[in-house]
């Protein structure tokens, strides 16, 4: 596991300034923004303990706040989904379980898998965070239009990020 | 003590879990005043340093509309200079009389961060405490209202923008002078809401939304923005208003920060009132 700590370091920077200088200067209509950074979190390796994925949510979160002004809103939806992550996981494995040495990614096993995996991540992050955000359920359908519909870009992104992954054992 | 420790160890994940969310939720709601101690988010030097670099490279692919925006005020202030009008001799004024002082200071500035599709957004400028910039002053720009400056590093300074649902600023009918409070509702960047315009007032779909100049912050006759739809509450008594804003908040890219000299002044009589 050490000897992918560099890989995800670089992970880390390269999704998160994709995230604040790129990203979220797309506005479609003013409901879409997608949140690629959450990517960082879904394709950590499968044996990463619970702690250190929520911790590492924490510190995703917190740097995508420290650029955006929004102070622990998306430090609270990447941990939130970090917790569940586990969860997702037993979710939809395969029939024989996780092999070790291989990473939750479209390569080791499939685009449809990694689809089902991605999504369930994406809308849950999606959902906490725009309910946060509003905080209020005044404007429920608002919000859950606005997480569906922000969502599916976020995976499209995603999707488009996958693709240059650079071979089997690297993500980016 | 051995099953208090066993517990912890068992659900060490579930109670993690909790800590973070309540420290992510006390940040959400102490907001300000967090905000203001530990980090000053974009108005910081590292994330301010890089939203720099990076919109000084983003800048050069609107230079044609910057560069003509800048020549259309450049046309508006030449045509207010004393040049420009026909001098009348025949009257006096004296050197130091407090009617002719100075009211307002407008400092330009670059805009290097800037959202629009969040519940509050927010501006990031490249100018801060060194520059004469302090929290509360009032931004625009060639189109109209901006926001107000919110915190203030040596640097940079993060800007409420008008598209903030904390913002409420005080606007007024320009034909008619009946004035309310001008706020922001989360949805499209274009439109915003005008309240407490009473039934009387009559507005009319397209007349003109401009500051009242009653706070401490914006001068008087600012272009906000123009009445694009009218409802009237029934019962009420009060029209909600949509005001189409005249600031483009995507195409953002060079404001105005105004100083009000005598704002301090104001607040602290409007202060002392207050308490009276």
């Amino acid at each position: 596991m050490i000897n992918q700590l560099p890989r995800y370091l670089f992970n880390f920077v390269v999704f998160v300034l994709l995230q604040v200088l790129l990203l979220n200067n797309i506005q479609f209509s003013g409901y879409v923004n997608p949140y690629l950074y959450v990517l960082f979190i879904i394709t950590l390796p499968f044996p990463t303990p619970k702690w250190l994925l929520l911790l590492l949510g924490m510190v995703t979160g917190i740097t995508i706040d420290v650029f955006m002004n929004t102070f622990g809103l998306h430090a609270a939806a990447t941990v939130f989904m970090a917790y569940m992550r586990p969860g997702v996981l037993t979710l939809i494995a395969p029939r024989d379980g996780y092999e070790t040495g291989k990473l939750p990614v479209p390569a080791h096993y499939g685009y449809l898998w990694f689809i089902k995996y991605a999504v369930l991540m994406v809308l849950l992050h999606h959902l906490f965070l725009f309910i946060v955000e509003a905080f209020s359920f005044a404007m429920f359908w608002d919000t859950l239009w606005k997480s569906v519909v922000s969502s599916f870009f976020s995976i499209l992104f995603i999707l488009i990020v996958m693709l240059f992954a650079r071979d089997d054992s690297r993500i980016v | 003590m051995r099953n208090f420790f066993r517990f912890i160890i068992r659900y060490h994940a579930f109670l993690l879990f909790l800590i973070l969310e309540t420290l992510c939720f006390y940040f959400i709601f102490n907001y300000s005043r967090y905000h203001n101690d530990v980090y000053k988010t974009t108005s910081n030097k590292v994330s301010g340093f890089i939203f720099e670099n990076f919109s000084g490279i983003v800048q050069y692919f609107y230079l044609k509309d910057v560069n003509r925006e800048l020549a259309a005020e450049n046309a508006f202030l030449r045509s207010q200079m004393p040049s420009t009008f026909e001098q009348s001799r025949d009257y006096f004024r004296a050197a130091y009389d407090s009617m002719t002082l100075q009211g307002f200071k407008y400092r330009s500035a670059r805009v290097i961060n800037n959202s629009v599709n969040n519940h509050f957004n927010y501006l990031t400028l490249n100018k801060g405490a060194l520059n004469g910039i302090r929290r509360d002053m009032g931004v625009i720009s060639t189109r109209g209202v901006v926001g107000v400056v919110l915190n203030v590093s040596e640097h940079y300074a993060t800007v409420i923008s008008l598209l903030n649902t904390r913002l409420k600023i005080s606007a007024r009918l320009k034909d008619t002078g009946f004035f309310g409070s001008l706020e922001w509702d989360g949805r499209s960047y274009r439109y915003a809401w005008l309240d407490e315009i009473p039934a009387h007032a009559a507005p009319r779909v397209g007349d003109a939304v401009v500051t009242s100049g009653f706070s401490a912050i914006f001068p008087e006759n600012i272009l906000i923005g123009t009445i694009d739809e009218v409802i009237l509450n029934e019962g009420e008594g009060f029209y909600d208003i949509r005001v189409l804003l005249s600031v483009d908040f995507k195409k953002l890219h060079y404001v105005e920060v105004i100083e009000k000299y005598f704002a301090p002044e104001q607040r602290e009589l409007e202060k002392m009132s207050e308490d009276d």
